[in-house]
């Protein structure tokens, strides 16, 4: 069970309910820190299962959480990073996007509101798989808008490609659009072949492909 | 051609001629018998002869005469009620008023006195240059436009009070401009966010009540309040884009543009060239101001692509943004350039517009000094270490001839002291003695003068210098 996680937050209160909220699901929390510089090292000695990283740390409160995650998926490639933020940027997660490589989630904060979703984004970023915010993903298809192969897409693809870039397995997104899931995977069927990509039964490595297709433009 | 302006310039001698003939007496009467209305009149005259030869000056032999004039009274407005005030006194129509205004306005102008001093001195200086003038018609008239220019050219003063009239009326913009902007937010605020807390609150005190008696209720009232929480922050996130956007607060103009440029509808090209940040003040206002004219590119010229590029030029931070669109913008049409310009000059910033119909746009904006030089910023530049070797020999070795050589030798020769010690010119024949003591002091003063200033030079290269305000429209 993958269920060691670190988290790394400045405010005292949001740290402590994440703190809280992870342990209620079953989650070891094997560190909490609060600056750019501990969690660097948090991340690289404790090779946690899964991280929840503000963007914005100490010293700086810039975007000392982001570098700090970035810096340790160099160093340690596909280290599972749930990333979050009062802001999404597309510039952020393009940038969190490119190694290319899963485990990877960028949502945010106010996710954390709906705790069984916030949990189940962790998990799937454990996993190996990605967590992206819906407004990331809507920002992504907007600045893809003269992209023609996309436009070529039926509305019903087009959500569920949305979701499906969110990072859900064929089942979530079944749930989710009230579709049956050999319908979904129908849609998806003719979603990669629209799109031009090589089709693959792996949940992730689906998500990552559309993800990376997305960004290259 | 050269001649011909040779000729033209000795022409308007005899016009200068005409002119003081008038203006004299003009001058007269208005001081000396009262007759002030000829007082107005006379100065339009003198300014207009000293006007054409700035421009001669400046169009014939390149030197630039800036216009020392200080700016015409803004028109009188009336009171609410209709009538004019002037000091104390009220009146009906606006003339004496205006009249009063523009007559300070020509007397308290020290240049309108310092342009009469040229024309009475002019056609003398014409005539004395006018072999030169038509022997050398190249060289003569750049002597001449030199000569104007030690008359006609601004004082440092009225420089100066230029700059403060600037200054004045940049922070005044800046004023309004940052006021508007607090009166947005605080509407932003006041309709959005506490309108939603306020709702929020009132479910909270409704769930309170259910909470007892219709637990499902009070369940379905909670999620709902989650909800409204969740927009609350949607909204209070855009607001905080509007004051100052994160990605800019966090990595800067560069980056800032970039995440700007990937969620426009335009496809947009960023080029970021920059050693070091500038000043966050700075940083906002250019970041607005591409924001401002990639949407303008969007929404009035029907772009499809745009070019940002982002550098620095010896401290200037420079932005060009281009677009594919249709063009003709125009900043008096009212579209935000007019914005753009208000919120760049309050940083001494210009803004630059290329833009023909059927386009392509480009737009410059230019603000100086705004990044830190390479090293420190504002330290003097420092000195070549052979320059600094050179000072602290001098200042090492000055005293030698300076001193002993030259100021004792003289000493112990106007008092006659027989001893002749190490002072080198005391052993040489008589008459050689004085020249050899004064040169020994001429060598010393020489190098004192030199270590004092070497650095000083070097130093001066760094000082303030006006900026550049050209705003070019096309």
């Amino acid at each position: 069970m993958l269920n060691r996680v670190l988290i790394a937050e400045d405010l005292y209160l949001l740290r402590d309910g994440l703190v809280r909220l992870l342990q209620a699901h079953d989650f070891t929390v094997v560190g909490a820190v609060e600056t750019g510089p501990e969690l660097l090292k948090a991340l690289i000695e404790l090779r946690p299962d899964v991280s929840v990283v503000d963007v914005r740390l100490p010293p700086t409160l810039t975007d000392e959480g982001l570098k700090a995650s970035l810096e340790a998926r160099r160093k340690i490639p596909g280290l599972p990073i749930l990333v979050l933020s009062q802001h999404v940027e597309q510039l952020y997660a393009r940038e969190l996007l490119a190694d290319g490589t899963g485990g990877i989630g960028y949502l945010l904060k106010d996710r954390v509101f709906n705790a069984d979703q916030f949990v189940d984004a962790v998990r799937r970023v454990a996993a190996g798989g990605t967590a992206m915010d819906p407004e990331v993903i809507s920002k992504l298809l907007a600045s893809n808008a003269r992209n023609e192969p996309l436009a070529a897409l039926t509305p019903r693809e087009r959500e569920v490609l949305e979701v499906m870039a969110e990072g859900r397995s064929n089942a979530a997104i079944a749930q989710r659009l009230y579709l049956s899931e050999s319908a979904v995977a129908k849609h998806t069927a003719n979603i990669f072949a629209k799109l031009d990509l090589a089709p693959s039964d792996d949940d992730n490595r689906r998500v990552l492909a559309v993800l990376t297709y997305l960004n290259s433009r | 051609m050269r001649f011909g302006r040779a000729m033209l310039l000795l022409a308007m001698a005899f016009v200068e001629v005409g002119i003081l003939l008038v203006a004299l007496p003009m001058l007269t009467l208005a001081f000396a018998f009262g007759m002030v209305f000829l007082y107005p009149p006379q100065v339009m005259m003198v300014r207009w002869a000293a006007e054409l030869t700035r421009r001669w000056a400046r169009e014939w032999a390149g030197v630039e005469i800036a216009p020392p004039y200080l700016p015409k009274p803004p028109p009188v407005q009336p009171q609410p009620d209709g009538w004019y005030r002037h000091d104390r006194t009220l009146y009906k129509t606006p003339r004496v008023p205006e009249w009063s205004n523009r007559w300070k306005w020509l007397i308290s102008d020290t240049a309108s006195w310092r342009d009469s001093l040229w024309l009475l001195w002019d056609p003398m200086v014409k005539i004395t240059l006018a072999p030169l003038l038509i022997l050398l018609p190249r060289v003569g008239v750049r002597l001449y436009a030199l000569w104007a220019r030690a008359l006609l050219a601004p004082t440092a003063a009225s420089l100066l009070a230029g700059r403060v009239r600037h200054l004045d009326r940049v922070r005044n913009l800046a004023n309004d401009t940052q006021a508007a902007e607090m009166r947005r937010i605080e509407r932003d605020l006041h309709d959005g966010t506490q309108a939603r807390l306020v709702a929020l609150g009132m479910t909270i005190g409704a769930v309170e009540e259910l909470i007892e008696k219709d637990p499902k209720a009070a369940k379905a009232l909670l999620a709902k309040a989650r909800d409204a929480s969740a927009d609350t922050l949607t909204e209070l996130r855009r607001v905080v884009r509007g004051i100052h956007p994160p990605v800019l607060a966090e990595r800067g103009i560069g980056d800032a543009v970039r995440a700007m440029a990937m969620d426009s509808p335009l496809r947009v090209e960023v080029d970021v060239d920059l050693p070091h940040r500038p000043e966050a003040p700075v940083e906002a206002a250019a970041y607005f101001a591409v924001s401002e004219l990639l949407s303008n590119a969007a929404r009035h010229g029907r772009a499809e692509r745009a070019r940002v590029d982002i550098s620095q030029h010896d401290g200037d931070l420079r932005i060009t943004v281009e677009d594919d669109g249709l063009g003709g913008a125009d900043p008096a049409k009212g579209s935000g350039l007019a914005g753009i310009e208000r919120r760049l000059a309050a940083f001494d910033g210009v803004l630059a517009l290329h833009s023909p119909p059927g386009g392509p746009t480009t737009v410059t904006m230019e603000l100086p000094r705004s990044l830190p030089e390479k090293g420190s910023s504002g330290a003097v530049p420092k000195m070549p270490l052979w320059k600094t070797c050179v000072v602290v020999f001098l200042w090492l070795t000055a005293w030698c001839p300076f001193f002993p050589q030259g100021m004792v030798a003289a000493i112990f020769k106007v008092f006659s002291i027989d001893e002749k010690a190490w002072f080198l010119a005391l052993y040489l024949p008589e008459p050689w003695q004085w020249p050899v003591i004064a040169l020994m002091m001429l060598v010393g003063g020489t190098m004192y003068a030199a270590a004092v200033l070497i650095p000083a030079t070097h130093s001066q290269k760094s000082q303030w210098a006006p900026p550049r305000l050209s705003f070019n429209r096309c």
